[in-house]
């Protein structure tokens, strides 16, 4: 049943996705899907909003769902064993920590965007910061949300094993640490991919690089 | 990937049980139980582990029956609490574990009123986590189309009734065969559901299952010899989720001894310990003699084949024993994994063991019979 649903779903929108095409091809208007077009006619503070949104978006979802994992085993295992409650709420903020990547980068990114006339916004730099804004945010949101979950899954883990035996408690605390790390990495490369991105600023002249912008 | 979202609905019953778990009783405390001289000893000891002072309102001559209603009340009370804390598909999980104790109490209550014992000294001789609302209507039934009705419309139980068991079967006869029946169509459902839950539940549940299967198996074969029990009878009692399924049962249900029991077992490499110490006809021949009680699983006195006991090899292997320390290490084995439901039933399996271990050292002592106190099964 459900290998039978899974195909039809994906055959269904293929099906759409092809007839759709050719309706465009065959009836001349082909151009109308043209990624070119849509990626210059986009305002750039667009891509730069949307980057910020998913960096602190994707953050804090990870370091939500990575607490209510640990949480949730802390409570439990908290019944009976009443010790590890203060202890473990470093996995708590372990977890905390990656929604603050996230925070982070959300203020180092939106120092970047400043107003700008709108006809003289179209240039070469500001396209760069746009973008860079976008994917440096999704590369962060991305990073967080897995860390977050990651560290959530052994943090419960570790709060489990806590109660059962109190040498574990250090030992799996390590892999924790570890686990956090990977938060690091993409505010590390989230910071690098803005190095050479400047703050919106106007053109000289109106000058609109693309075509397709009125 | 269950971890994911396991922990919405039931993470912090997860770590209930596993603290609940860190409180069962260990090889020390046992060492220490078994040291006691009198009943009060015992008493005292107990109060210093995890079961406190469950029995501090008792009249001082304390009984191992008290005992061990007492503890069975401990662990009525611990399984009450998470399932009125659980959500679906937990509460599912835990109401079928409930199904294995209910197909006894209706087999007990069926065969009472059949006898016309008295209704309120039945109902007290039910297990407790096998009670639900309507069991006393149960019986008002006077006559047997009249119990077949009721328990078709009352109980939880009247899928596996309505499939297996017609009117004509209630008699005093069959009432083995029919629990029997009973149980393979429950053992069978269950592991059905435990495998739509899919994931690490679905794996460490048949794991477990399939071995209760398996051993039914070969606990019905092995007490159908000599009764007027067919063969074609035999083999459709057999669950069909044991590892032996399906040409291990086929063997089983050709078996005429004990030894075609052990070659149909062959195959599966650890049950073939189960029969291995001793000449086969010696192991066989204590659980033959458990004529009827195997299906029961009630026996309370659980002599372990303990190795390293020498006292002459009096504690003789025996085979149900050797399913219950396998049993016992099935279900540690499902604590290694987090994020699903095997922990609650494997929970509740190692603290019925538990309490059988107490009772039988409780007996031991209060009969004064010490050389046998080391014959329990310990949990942890």
């Amino acid at each position: 049943m459900g290998l039978y649903s899974s195909y039809y779903t994906y055959g269904l929108s293929t099906f759409i996705t092809v007839i759709v095409a050719l309706y465009l091809v065959f009836t001349g208007s082909g151009e109308a899907f043209n990624v070119g077009q849509f990626l210059e006619e986009s305002s750039p503070y667009a891509w730069a909003s949307t980057g910020i949104g998913l960096c602190i978006g994707l953050s804090v979802l990870g370091a939500g769902w990575g607490i209510f994992i640990t949480g949730a085993s802390i409570l439990g295992g908290g019944v009976r064993a009443p010790r590890i409650r203060t202890k473990n709420l470093i996995s708590i903020i372990f977890c905390e920590v990656v929604a603050i990547y996230g925070v982070i980068i959300g203020i180092v990114y939106s120092a970047r965007v400043s107003p700008v006339n709108e006809t003289l916004l179209y240039t070469r730099e500001n396209y760069y910061t746009g973008y860079a804004l976008f994917w440096g945010g999704l590369t962060v949101g991305a990073c967080n949300l897995l860390c977050g979950i990651c560290v959530g899954i052994a943090g419960s883990t570790a709060a489990l094993a806590d109660a059962a035996d109190p040498d574990l408690f250090v030992k799996i605390l390590i892999v924790e640490v570890f686990g956090s790390i990977l938060g690091l990495f993409g505010l590390i490369v989230g910071l690098l991919m803005i190095g050479q991105a400047t703050e919106f600023t106007a053109a000289a002249s109106a000058a609109v690089v693309s075509p397709y912008v009125h | 990937m269950e971890a994911l979202l396991f922990n919405v609905d039931s993470g912090f019953l997860e770590g209930i049980v596993r603290g609940y778990k860190a409180g069962l009783l260990t090889q020390n405390q046992y060492n220490n139980l078994t040291q006691c001289e009198t009943i009060e000893d015992f008493w005292t000891q107990l109060s210093a582990t995890d079961y406190g002072n469950f029995l501090a309102n008792e009249p001082l001559p304390i009984s191992t029956s008290t005992i061990s209603d007492r503890a069975t009340q401990v662990l009525v009370d611990q399984f009450n609490f998470l399932r009125s804390n659980a959500v679906e598909p937990l509460s599912k999980f835990l109401e079928y574990m409930t199904y294995a104790y209910m197909i006894d109490n209706v087999i007990l209550i069926i065969t009472g009123t059949l006898h016309g014992r008295n209704t309120n000294e039945l109902l007290q001789r039910c297990h407790p986590l096998g009670v639900f609302d309507t069991m006393p209507a149960l019986c008002v039934a006077t006559n047997v189309e009249e119990l077949y009705h009721t328990v078709l419309v009352e109980t939880p139980l009247a899928p596996y009734f309505r499939d297996s068991v017609t009117a004509a079967d209630l008699d005093d006869l069959n009432i083995e065969i029919i629990r029997n029946t009973l149980y393979k169509a429950y053992l069978e459902d269950f592991d059905a559901f435990c495998q739509s839950l899919g994931g690490p539940t679905a794996e460490i549940m048949h794991r477990t299952l399939a071995f209760e299967a398996d051993r039914r198996a070969i606990n019905i074969t092995i007490n159908s010899f000599g009764t007027q029990l067919s063969k074609e009878q035999r083999a459709k009692l057999f669950p069909t989720i044991g590892r032996l399924f399906p040409e291990g049962n086929n063997a089983l249900a050709r078996a005429d001894d004990v030894d075609q029991v052990r070659q149909a077992c062959e195959p599966i490499p650890e049950y073939r310990a189960f029969f291995d110490s001793g000449p086969g006809g010696s192991s066989g021949g204590g659980g033959a003699s458990r004529a009827n009680g195997g299906a029961g699983s009630e026996s309370t006195a659980n002599l372990l084949g303990d190795l390293g006991d020498d006292l002459g090899g009096a504690a003789a292997a025996d085979l149900e024993d050797r399913f219950f320390v396998h049993e016992v290490h099935l279900n540690k084995l499902a604590f290694l994994q987090q994020f699903q439901y095997a922990v609650f039933y494997a929970y509740i399996k190692l603290k019925e063991q538990e309490i059988r271990s107490l009772t039988w050292i409780a007996e031991c002592i209060a009969q004064n019979a010490r050389d046998r106190i080391h014959d329990f099964i310990p949990t942890f």
